[in-house]
């Protein structure tokens, strides 16, 4: 117990702020986390789930959903939180493209999500289909399939594209 | 020459790819008894796929690669253009099964006889395209207005008295890929596993038939997007073979440093991961605070925070500077640091090894009787791994030179897993500090000129395991055929005995600590 806690407090909060300067790769990205954070906030004034459906992916678009809740960007700490039933939520954020295999059980999670519900449309494949297209396998985008309120283009997108798309989608 | 003194001619493929001979299988029969002779030597079933080879003049293509000891032979057997069939390799190599129903689903070849012969179920095709109907092929025409119903599996039944079965899945309950699983149990406890998977098929094969090479080198970089860097290096090593090109010494390293860091990204991920299936959420946020901070280095260095496009035929798109190098070190001497200390957070945290410990265990008679390969294998004591020497087999370049040591562990349990994943970071740290001080001075790219109707296979040690990738161009030097295979497909079908006996809810923990792949699988 000791090293861990140890270990916490060396670590520290890592989330990050608006001031701070810039730190590795993309130097607007911290203060651009927090910024977003605020207007989240801002606009939802409450907690917001999501459920996320991998309708086909190639599984890079679900690594940079995972960064999502890295202490960095701390997306829990504003109150998003990933849920694991569509019932459950308030958003689908679906990555593609949208193969024929999962075309039905995409369909049956949208209707089982309440409404007023928002989709997001994660990645170059979930906006347009991507590198794989329309085939016999695929139906491309995920607007091809269901209703879609925003798209985060990107092979795979960053998490701030993320994040900023899903801010885009919520304040329509 | 001659392999396990079975009559099949084989040619040493040409290049620096890795030892693989290519061979023809005079009939079914041959073929068979090749693969028998392969398992009385302890080989495996490394890959199988089929393939409509008519327009050459021939009938259809079936490939199999069986990992020997000293490296892969691929045997190639012509089916008639008319009624391909050929005899079921189930009953000697049981992972075969859902190769051959792949291979039927996408090419319409059929196996007959032995155990598996009678498996008449479709393997990646639900109900979007018709049983009679073969996208591989190339008078397949095209797909647009099949319906696509919802389609039921012929799962097998579990009787008895008090079993139920319990669905999970397509969609999963986190941030996961889509696969169905199918438990049949006794209370908590799992009388059986059956997967049925496909979800993820976008039917990659048939978009890489008739692009160019570079297409195709995208492409291969979205099999499976946790492990770009290997299908873009196998895919690349294939094509050099078949095309007789040596990438520049500079790139072979270069390459193997953005492996090592692909290795290293999805261990951390992994390690994470584990520790918070285990009620440590601890560990999740440590160990995904280390890989934000790798990822971000790739981003600074390579342009991409996962190095998509960066591995290309003929070399690599990027070259690093020296204070590229500088970073890559520095950052591996942050990172071994915290690692050090958190696995020992890990070691001595008993709520969290008594979860690890003989949780989803397996031996290694398991893992051989289903061909696997990678961590998980080397998790049961196999030493397994393509960059390390062995008796008889020496790793293509530039592992041969760098002397990797495998990690392994005999456990076989997710205690085991975990381990071994903390031993592979620290040798792949190790790795990359010294590709860093010792790249050597060359270009890093060359041109490739197609060989028209040349073929190659190239095999990577992935951060999962084995990536084999096999390629054949066509007349005009276009890519007729690449086939890629993913580890996973054997792994699984073991995963499914390793559950046996577990109980339902540490089902999560135990498929995190394999954390295979389904697009990868089903392409
Ligand atoms: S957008 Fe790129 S990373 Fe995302 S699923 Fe498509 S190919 Fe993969």
């Amino acid at each position: 117990m000791i090293p861990m806690l140890r270990r916490i407090l060396r670590t520290g909060i890592v989330t990050e702020k608006r001031p701070e300067p810039a730190k590795l790769a993309d130097s607007t990205e911290p203060a651009e986390v927090a910024r977003l954070h605020e207007d989240i906030l801002h606009i939802l004034g409450r907690a917001l789930t999501i459920r996320q459906v991998d309708a086909g992916s190639c599984n890079g678009c679900e690594l940079e959903i995972h960064a999502l809740n890295n202490p960095y960007t701390n997306l829990e700490g504003c109150g998003i939180k990933f849920v694991a039933s569509p019932r459950h939520a308030d958003m689908l954020l679906v990555t593609g493209p949208v193969t024929k295999n999962m075309e039905n059980a995409l369909k049956v999670a949208y209707d089982c999500t309440p409404d007023p519900k928002l989709v997001v449309a994660v990645g170059d494949c979930g906006c347009n289909g991507g590198i794989f297209g329309k085939s016999y396998a695929s139906c491309g985008a995920v607007e091809n399939v269901i209703p879609v309120d925003a798209r985060v283009p990107g092979c795979p997108p960053t998490p701030v594209a993320l994040l900023r798309g899903i801010l885009a989608a919520v304040r329509r | 020459m001659r392999l396990l003194d079975e009559p099949i001619d084989f040619t040493p493929q040409p290049g620096n790819a890795g030892p693989v001979w290519s061979g023809r299988a005079a009939d079914g029969a041959e073929l068979q008894r090749f693969a028998i002779a392969a398992h009385r030597a302890g080989g495996r079933l490394a890959a199988l796929w089929g393939a409509d080879e008519r327009q050459r003049g021939g009938g259809f293509g079936l490939h199999c690669v069986f990992g020997l000891d000293a490296g892969h032979a691929w045997v190639r057997l012509e089916l008639p253009a008319k009624n391909p069939a050929y005899l079921d390799l189930a009953g000697i190599f049981p992972a075969a099964n859902r190769m051959q129903r792949a291979a039927r689903d996408l090419v319409g070849i059929h196996f007959e006889g032995g155990p598996g012969g009678g498996d008449a179920r479709p393997w990646l095709r639900h109900g979007a395209w018709p049983a009679d109907w073969f996208p591989l092929r190339h008078d397949a025409g095209p797909a647009d207005d099949f319906p696509n119903p919802p389609s039921d599996y012929a799962f097998v039944q579990v009787g008895g008295e008090g079993a139920h079965e319990v669905p999970v899945g397509p969609i999963h309950a986190g941030t996961i890929e889509p696969g169905h699983f199918r438990f049949s149990v006794i209370g908590e406890r799992v009388l059986r596993l059956e997967q049925r998977f496909g979800y993820a098929h976008k039917g990659i094969e048939k978009l890489f038939i008739g692009s160019s090479i570079a297409d195709g080198a995208r492409l291969a970089g979205r099999i499976s997007g946790d492990s770009t860097c290997a299908y873009a290096w196998a895919y690349a090593a294939a094509v050099e073979t078949a095309c007789g090109t040596n990438p520049p010494p500079r790139a072979l390293m270069l390459r193997a440093l953005m492996l090592e860091r692909e290795r290293v990204a999805n261990h951390l991920g992994d390690l994470g991961a584990l520790g918070n299936d285990a009620g440590l959420a601890f560990g999740l946020s440590q160990f995904m605070r280390l890989k934000e901070d790798w990822l971000r280095l790739h981003g600074t260095l390579f342009g991409h925070r996962f190095m998509m496009d960066r591995i290309v035929p003929g070399g690599t798109a990027l070259d690093l500077d020296a204070p590229a190098l500088r970073a890559i070190i520095d950052q591996c001497d942050v990172i071994g640091r915290e690692v050090k200390a958190l696995r020992k957070i890990y070691d001595e945290h008993a709520g969290l090894q008594d979860r690890f410990q003989t949780t989803g265990a397996m031996d290694a008679d398991l893992a051989r009787e289903w061909s696997m390969t990678g961590l998980a294998a080397r998790a049961t004591g196999m030493i397994l791994d393509a960059r390390v020497h062995r008796q008889g087999y020496t790793p293509p370049p530039p592992y041969a030179a760098l002397g990797v040591r495998p990690a392994t562990d005999v456990r076989g349990d997710v205690a085991a897993r975990v381990e071994v994943r903390f031993d592979e970071v620290f040798e792949s740290l190790r790795l990359l500090r010294e590709i860093a001080v010792g790249l050597p001075d060359s270009e890093v790219c060359v041109d490739i000129v197609p060989v028209a109707d040349a073929h190659g296979l190239g095999v990577v040690e992935g951060w999962r395991g084995e990536v084999l990738v096999g390629v054949a161009l066509d007349g005009a030097g276009r890519l007729a055929r690449v086939h890629p295979h993913d580890p996973s497909w054997q792994a699984w079908q073991a995963l499914e005995h390793a559950v046996m006996k577990d109980i339902v809810p540490d089902f999560p923990l135990i498929n995190k600590s394999f954390n295979l792949a389904y697009s990868g699988h089903d392409l």
